[in-house]
């Protein structure tokens, strides 16, 4: 493995690998040592959460970084072409951390560079390295990744993380649960793929009759931003929160995850509740980051 | 008996049959035919038996690739090919799609890298009925009908 730019790539043994170097790393069993490497943050597109947790990890392993955020104040501007910025780049760095909205860029960024390069997300497409915190998040409260079950809500249409995670968990026999405003279904190629796989899915309005079974509920926002038409957004925006009243029949082992930010999809009582995980699912982050540095860099 | 067009027979080369009606064409630019040096027949909606109507290629002196070939499959995949040698059939060859496209496909995604930096398109084979295929780098998934080609 020398680069993480989608989930396709990442077989079961990779993705059981980097748990657990994960969770070694958390554990202290293991000191990966990235000093005197650099890491080049290049956020065309900015995400604010992303690149804190990977400039943490990477300092965390004793190793440095320089970022770039947003295209605005860089050579971009200038006419330049991506190919021409990631090969300045590779002459300084030892690795790529990138974020772009252009679908395929992490690939070509790959192709076009011979440090490694993980993929922070690109547009619409894929963005691994948060089913990997995800899928670590869903292995630490559970025990396991097999046979669970797990609703994913929210925007499931453009949501890359829910794309990215419906296809990773399906090599652990799932079975899934979606709901969804009418508008913002699954796409028909995830489910087509689920299908192919022989993977249970069930897509279903009323969340309350599943609650019982979960394992896990996995909440996406709905964003603003997505939306050509306010009224459009506003019409969808509250058709599923989650209150402390909707956990009340919950199993004892089940677990909320939230990729963050919200907004109001899960109301700040919730919080308080022994289900909330979202954000020891944000600190599972640094330490799936620090195993996939430590993965692609050689380290251990 | 009807009176029907025929496309003469050829003394040696490759005959393309079976190709879905109209497509002819297309065929020869995805295959890169039209080199001055190629002597070739082309029938366009002759009627057959089997499909109603279809297109036919006659091609002299000259062999096919197995990537060419194949490519054909993508957009007439019942196509079908016959090696004439001093006008004897010598051969029938089976098409396959090929699993992997490199060049060749548009990608529909306007947000694609592919549209965008100056690098090669590279699909894979997603469906063979109807036939589908994915780009490798925006990872979405089209039909054949909905790509488009480029030479
Ligand atoms: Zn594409």
């Amino acid at each position: 493995m020398k680069n993480l730019i989608s989930m396709r790539d990442v077989s079961k043994e990779d993705i059981l690998e980097l748990l657990d170097l994960a969770a070694k790393i958390e554990n202290k069993e293991v000191h990966p040592d990235l000093s005197g490497k650099l890491g080049a943050l290049l956020f065309f597109e900015p995400s604010t959460r992303t690149h804190f947790s990977f400039d943490t990890a990477i300092k965390k392993l004793g190793g440095q970084s320089f970022s770039m955020s947003g295209t605005s104040s860089t050579s971009v501007k200038k006419g330049e072409t991506l190919a021409d910025t990631l090969m300045t780049i590779s002459q300084y760095a030892d690795f790529i951390v990138m974020r772009h909205k252009i679908e395929g860029a992490a690939r070509f960024a790959a192709e076009t560079v011979d440090i490694p390069v993980i993929n922070a997300g690109d547009g619409t497409n894929q963005h691994p390295t948060q089913a990997m915190l995800d899928l670590y998040s869903i292995k630490k409260t559970q025990g396991t990744l097999e046979n669970l079950t797990i609703a994913m809500i929210g925007d499931l249409r453009l949501g890359r993380t829910v794309h990215s995670l419906a296809q990773a968990l399906s090599e652990f026999n799932p079975t899934f649960y979606f709901a969804s405003p009418r508008h913002l279904q699954m796409p028909q190629y995830i489910k087509d793929e689920l299908t192919a796989k022989g993977v249970r899915f069930e897509e279903v309005e009323d969340i309350h009759p599943i609650m019982p079974h979960l394992d896990i509920m996995y909440v996406t926002r709905i964003q603003k931003e997505r939306f050509a038409v306010l009224e459009d957004y506003e019409k969808v925006k509250d058709a599923y929160i989650v209150t402390p009243e909707l956990l009340e029949e919950v199993k004892e082992n089940f677990k909320l995850l939230h990729p963050l930010p919200r907004v109001n999809e899960i109301t700040t009582e919730v919080d308080k509740t022994p289900y909330a995980y979202y954000f020891q699912q944000a600190k599972n982050g640094v330490f799936m980051r620090q195993a996939i540095i430590t993965k692609l860099m050689n380290l251990i | 008996m009807k009176k029907q067009l025929k496309v003469d027979p050829i003394k040696s080369g490759t005959v393309i049959d079976h190709i879905t009606a109209g497509k002819a064409l297309q065929v020869i630019d995805l295959i890169n035919l039209k080199q001055p040096e190629n002597l070739m027949m082309i029938g366009v909606n002759l009627s057959s038996n089997k499909m109603g109507k279809k297109d036919i290629i006659k091609i002299e002196n000259r062999v096919l690739s197995d990537d060419e070939v194949n490519s054909i499959a993508l957009i007439s995949p019942n196509a079908s090919l016959i090696i004439i040698e001093d006008f004897e059939v010598i051969k029938k060859k089976k098409i396959e799609i090929p699993e992997k496209i490199k060049g060749h496909i548009v990608c529909p995604n306007p947000a694609c890298v592919t549209n965008i930096e100056k690098v090669e398109t590279r699909f894979e084979l997603a469906g063979k009925d109807p036939v589908e295929v994915r780009c490798e780098y925006c990872e979405k998934k089209y039909g054949i009908e909905e790509v488009k080609f480029r030479f």
